[in-house]
């Protein structure tokens, strides 16, 4: 603890990076004037691996399994980024069959993750019993997944390609059976804390993050959809089968915490549905497109953007031709959205900017890199 | 020996029988062995993927609570630390901290590859080629992540350890940072 010697009322406080609230290791620099927060600033770092640099030494196959440890909670959909920008920069085309098996696979992931923000966000607002609940569906959830992929969180299951398997008999049946499973349980959990007043007046009007800021500063995913922009990568810039599928993204305009947990649980009902019709209208065929054993794209660069459970996940290539990348830059939607933590959290009081800093739900694995 | 057969000998001697039934005597270091060894609290520390399957272990269908083992945020109420992620040079001075803030007796459990040896980051410049560079680790559990149920098995083989201990003073003796034998669990 520093006190600050600029002003006799304000008081700098370290905030992490060990506290369970931080959803990893977030260091917040908060400077506090009695319970009041008067300016927060993140300091990030902690888990830095210089995995940017690394994938520089590693073929474009072996970099994949190291995405999956980036947003650990959705690996499928960092496979799928890094996937679709080395088929861009090497023109592979991707079978039919296979494309649906990736909106299937990671729309599943999508909402795997959101059981986890909705878990460790209650948690946050002292809710541990949804807490409980979140995760007991997604164990079930882990089960389809591991039938699948034989892992429980790390997956590493998109090839540059296609997909390295067929999904195995009867996985559809058990599929919407788990579906069917879980959107009553879903329900129940939203009435439990949509219908709790104490969970509401703590995010009600808390940590607004107006329209304009939202534009300004690069949010995407959740959080600006909470705010009033109708911004979805699979609506916005189509990539696999999105275009083909019918579903809503989740608008809210008040910008405060209640509206960015409002959007997240709609987005598994959502998620559900495209589940429904991917298994509906999965085509026969061919999963893998035949490469060679050492993968050579031509010279040139690629950018590909997908919509990942935080927000616009990009993966930046460039290739020279060598079986090694030259450099990929990854644009992490969390790193960007603790940069909102300025505005939102400013002049609130200190258990608020808990709700604020769970409600953008970072995974610290993407903003260190 | 395996150490369950000595916590089995141990709880029949513990029963003296008297008339109209039995009571329970024991040394008290066996029973403040027991005791330490049923009530892990452990500190509420994650740093990265492990640290979601720890919490998918501390939830609903693993629940860790069964076996003592119960989650704190500060390290003034823990017994052991899970290092869960991996450790960057950044970070390993915090967890030294940390470590140096529980109270004796403390162990530490080593979670997955990165915690136990620097996982698929070991040619990383800034990460710490495993906690036992700066923390005497009792457990290693191996996996990228560990199944819940390997996590627990790691749980379960600290818990024999901590039964079997010699000496009541383990922290307190000096020759402990040596001379403990830490015990792998593959992946
Ligand atoms: S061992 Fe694997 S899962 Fe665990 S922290 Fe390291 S990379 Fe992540």
């Amino acid at each position: 603890m520093i006190t600050d010697t600029t002003s006799r009322n304000t008081m700098t406080v370290n905030f992490g990076p060990q506290h369970p609230s931080t959803h990893g290791v977030l260091r917040l620099i908060v400077d506090i004037d009695g319970e009041i927060v008067r300016s927060c600033r993140p300091e990030i770092g902690y888990l830095h691996r210089g995995l940017e640099k690394m994938f520089e030494s590693r073929s474009y196959r072996h970099n994949i399994p190291f995405t999956d440890r980036l947003d650990y909670l959705c690996s499928l959909a960092n496979n799928l980024a890094i996937c679709q920008a080395i088929e861009r920069v090497g023109n592979v085309e991707v079978p039919e069959r296979a494309k649906y098996l990736r909106v299937l696979m990671v729309e599943l992931n999508r909402i795997a993750s959101h059981l986890v923000f909705l878990g460790t966000f209650a948690t946050d607002l002292g809710a541990t019993t949804v807490f409980l609940y979140a995760f007991r569906e997604r164990e079930l959830l882990l089960d389809l997944l591991e039938a699948m992929t034989g892992a429980r969180l790390t997956y590493n299951w998109i090839r540059v390609g296609g997909m390295p398997a067929d999904i195995p008999e009867g996985y559809g049946e058990r599929v919407i059976a788990f579906l069917n499973q879980m959107r009553p349980r879903l329900d129940e959990n939203d009435r439990l804390l949509t219908h709790n007043r104490i969970f509401r007046a703590r995010c009600e009007g808390i940590g607004v993050l107006k329209r304009e800021d939202a534009i300004a500063w690069g949010a995407t995913g959740p959080v600006a959809r909470g705010s009033g922009v109708n911004l979805d990568i699979r609506k916005a810039a189509p990539y696999e089968i999105y275009d083909r599928l019918d579903f809503e993204v989740p608008v809210f305009d008040e910008g405060d915490v209640m509206a960015r947990y409002k959007v997240r649980i709609e987005e598994m009902r959502q998620s559900a549905r495209i589940v429904e019709q991917v298994l509906k209208t999965m085509p026969e065929g061919d999963i893998q497109t035949k490469l060679p054993k050492i993968f050579k794209p031509p010279a040139g660069e690629a950018y590909s953007r997908i919509e990942s459970p935080r927000g616009e996940l990009s993966f930046y290539l460039i290739s020279d031709g060598t079986p090694n990348p030259v450099r990929i830059h990854i644009r992490a939607p969390s790193f960007i959205h603790l940069s909102l933590l300025q505005f939102m959290a400013k002049d609130i009081k200190v258990a608020d900017m808990i709700a604020v800093a769970g409600s953008l739900d970072p995974v610290m694995g993407e903003v260190d890199r | 020996m395996a150490v369950g057969e000595v916590s089995k000998k141990e709880s029949e001697s513990w029963k003296v029988p008297v008339p109209g039934g039995s009571v329970i005597m024991a040394p008290l270091d066996r029973l403040t062995r027991w005791a330490r060894k049923s009530s892990l609290w452990s500190l509420t520390f994650g740093l990265s993927c492990c640290a979601i399957e720890m919490m998918a272990t501390a939830a609903s269908r693993y629940d860790l609570d069964r076996f003592g083992v119960f989650f704190r945020a500060t390290p003034r109420q823990a017994d052991v630390m899970i290092v869960a992620g991996w450790v960057s040079v950044k970070m390993a001075p915090y967890i030294k901290h940390l470590y140096e803030q529980m109270p004796e007796p403390k162990y530490v459990i080593a979670m997955g590859g990165c915690a136990c040896a620097g996982g698929p980051y070991r040619d990383s410049i800034t990460i710490v080629k495993g906690v036992d560079h700066f923390l005497p680790v009792d457990v290693y559990v191996y996996g990228c992540p560990p199944r819940p149920e390997n996590l627990i098995n790691g749980i379960l083989k600290l818990q024999e350890k901590i039964s079997s201990e010699k000496s009541l003073l383990r922290g307190g003796s000096p020759d402990h940072r040596i001379n403990h034998e830490p015990i792998v669990i593959e992946g």
